[in-house]
């Protein structure tokens, strides 16, 4: 029994995922996944270490164009493709994260901000990002060589274990001694210091671990669609993971992920119908969550019932 | 251009050059610095408000032909109008919650700014004239400046210094800046810090917008002008501090000097050099060049 306890989320979530593709377009589920492990990513920095990137699509985008150029410049199978992305968004995590950590509250998000749009000006003159237009046609390739992940179902099942492994992985940083300290750094930083944490080391190491999943999502994305484009790494797309996670609800494990069905969904459904108007939409949710529901979808709900 | 090497005069145009879009990072760092300084938000909004101020002007002409000069008097202060509004509506419910969330709602607020301009006025450049009073140029030796780009300089050092002035010398400063540093007993002392407040934010709006509408003739008007500069102005302003009125305006004019030599040294990282630097400046000063540590 303590074993379903201990992972009734994790079940929940892959029952759900088992049955959604009967009800919903598979490939819009997909996209949901993809962004939703990225918003948890995020997630893991702002809800769980107190410190908010405004410029996360830098690893997600990263993660994006690294996977994207293996697969097509160098042929890689998805498996070592996905790898390299991850490894690229972990990389520049360290170096962003390093500098970042420098400044704390409101700095921090500016510079990530800024970094990422460095990292922007980057892929648009780059000359492997395919400038304004990004990588296009990318394959999916064959999983080890075996399994051919053209196949939608087989792309679904695919993208569904990503999710589930980066959402269990979160889950068990956050339940660790490490993931006790970073709430610590998050509620009183100043106390954690004292208590003899090394406080910036414990949040270069969040960072990173943040980028690099980050990145696995702009991986599989990126995979899913088969393009990578400045739209990843844009600093809009920044914002959307901050939104997703703020409706959803800031600190909550479940909180991104519903976040992410909904701003995804909306977007889907909106795109064609409104035009522009999608962006006054999501600014009006921003300005909505901020002085009215702080705590997010899940957070509320949490807060209606204290005992579960 | 020289041949082989750089020429004196290719150097000291860019330089030029460079100094008027150094114009443009101290006026809006300048607005920032004052709304932050106050507020303690920072104002996301900023690049949509400098938007809304090229646009007005354009709009002015366009519908209802009032020209540039009266544009330059009345976008700032339609601007600064509205900010007012947004923040007696929406800001001042964050003032006692964490920094962050002021950063959140003016980004939401940016959003709807630029999708509402998306959606009347499309993504597509809108030309606005030099006013007949500046056009021409004038003959330096080593490049022919064009008239209007020196009046940017001229009018934007007036503006910031004029800001300086009222920040520093001035009673209505004084209350500011008492303000700033404890705003709890300058209200006890009797003044409407509330409203300071309001005035305050829709100054820095103003200046955003006057900004907007300077840029209005040099530049394309395209609703997401705003938000693109902005991150540049963040990077500016991590370099620079937020602590200092003058260092914010050095930091600006100095750093677009910069970005005008670096189109001449090595073109391919003008867009990406304020960020390097601000990068170079984390490692080695990390409260930034004006700044103090908290």
């Amino acid at each position: 029994m303590t074993f379903i306890r201990r992972y009734a989320v994790l079940i929940v979530l892959a029952a759900v995922l088992a049955i959604a593709p009967s009800l919903f377009y598979p490939v819009l589920v997909m996209k949901v996944l993809c962004f939703a492990l990225f918003a948890c990513a995020f997630n893991l920095l702002l809800g769980y270490t107190g410190l908010l990137s405004f410029g996360h699509a830098a690893y997600f985008g990263a993660g994006a164009y690294i996977t994207g150029h293996a697969m097509t410049a160098w042929a890689t199978t998805p498996e070592v493709g996905l790898l390299l992305g991850v490894g690229a968004a972990a990389l520049l995590g360290v170096v962003f994260g390093g500098l970042a950590i420098r400044r704390q509250g409101i700095y921090f998000a500016m510079i990530t901000l800024a970094l990422a749009q460095m990292l922007y000006f980057f892929c648009l003159q780059a000359p492997f990002t395919g400038g304004e237009d990004g990588l296009q046609g990318v394959p999916r390739g064959e999983l080890f060589g075996l399994l051919n992940l053209s196949d939608d179902t087989a792309m679904y099942v695919f993208v569904s274990i990503i999710f589930l492994s980066g959402f269990w992985l979160i889950d068990r940083i956050i339940h660790s001694p490490f993931g006790q300290v970073l709430k610590s750094i998050r509620e009183n930083e100043d106390r954690a210091l004292s208590l003899g944490y090394d406080v910036d080391r414990y949040k270069l190491a969040a960072f990173v671990l943040s980028s690099a999943i980050a990145g696995l999502a702009g991986a599989a994305k990126t995979l899913t669609f088969g393009f990578a484009t400045l739209t990843d790494v844009f600093w809009g797309t920044s914002g959307e993971v901050v939104l997703m996670t703020l409706v959803g609800g800031v600190g909550t494990l479940l909180g991104p992920v519903i976040g992410a069905v909904v701003i995804v969904v909306l977007q889907n459904e909106l795109a064609d119908k409104v035009g522009s108007w999608v962006l006054v939409i999501l600014g009006a949710i921003f300005i909505f969550n901020v002085l009215l529901f702080r705590k997010g979808i899940v957070g509320e709900i949490a807060a209606r019932f204290p005992s579960t | 251009m020289g041949e082989g090497g750089i020429t004196l005069d290719a150097l000291l145009g860019q330089l030029l050059l460079g100094l008027v879009s150094g114009s443009f990072y101290a006026m809006l760092s300048l607005g920032l610095a004052v709304i932050f300084g106050l507020l303690n938000i920072v104002n996301f909004a900023h690049g949509a408000l400098y938007m809304m101020g090229a646009y007005f002007g354009w709009i002015a002409l366009t519908y209802l032909g009032i020209g540039y000069w009266w544009s330059l008097l009345i976008s700032p202060a339609l601007v600064a109008v509205f900010a007012m509004l947004i923040e007696r509506s929406l800001l001042q419910w964050l003032y006692k919650l964490d920094h962050l969330y002021g950063l959140l709602l003016t980004f939401g607020v940016s959003l709807v700014i630029e999708g509402t301009y998306r959606y009347f006025f499309g993504v597509s450049g809108q030309p606005y004239p030099v006013p007949e009073l500046l056009s021409g140029s004038t003959d330096l030796g080593f490049m022919s400046l064009p008239n209007y780009r020196g009046w940017v300089v001229v009018a934007s050092l007036l503006v910031c210094t004029g800001t300086w002035f009222v920040i520093e010398r001035t009673k209505l400063g004084a209350y500011l800046r008492a303000a700033t540093e404890n705003p709890g007993l300058t209200q006890a002392f009797g003044i409407n810090v509330p409203l300071l407040v309001m005035l305050t934010y829709g100054f820095g709006a103003g200046l955003a917008a006057f900004a907007g509408i300077l840029a209005a003739p040099i530049i394309q008007i395209t609703p997401l002008m705003g938000n693109n500069l902005i991150v540049i102005v963040f990077a500016v302003v991590v370099i620079g501090g937020m602590g200092s009125i003058l260092g914010a305006v050095a930091t600006g004019l100095a750093l677009g000097i910069v970005e005008g030599l670096t189109k001449v040294f090595y073109p391919e990282a003008s867009s990406t050099v304020v960020f390097v630097i601000m990068a170079v400046v984390l490692l080695v000063r990390p409260a930034g060049l004006f700044g103090r540590e908290k």
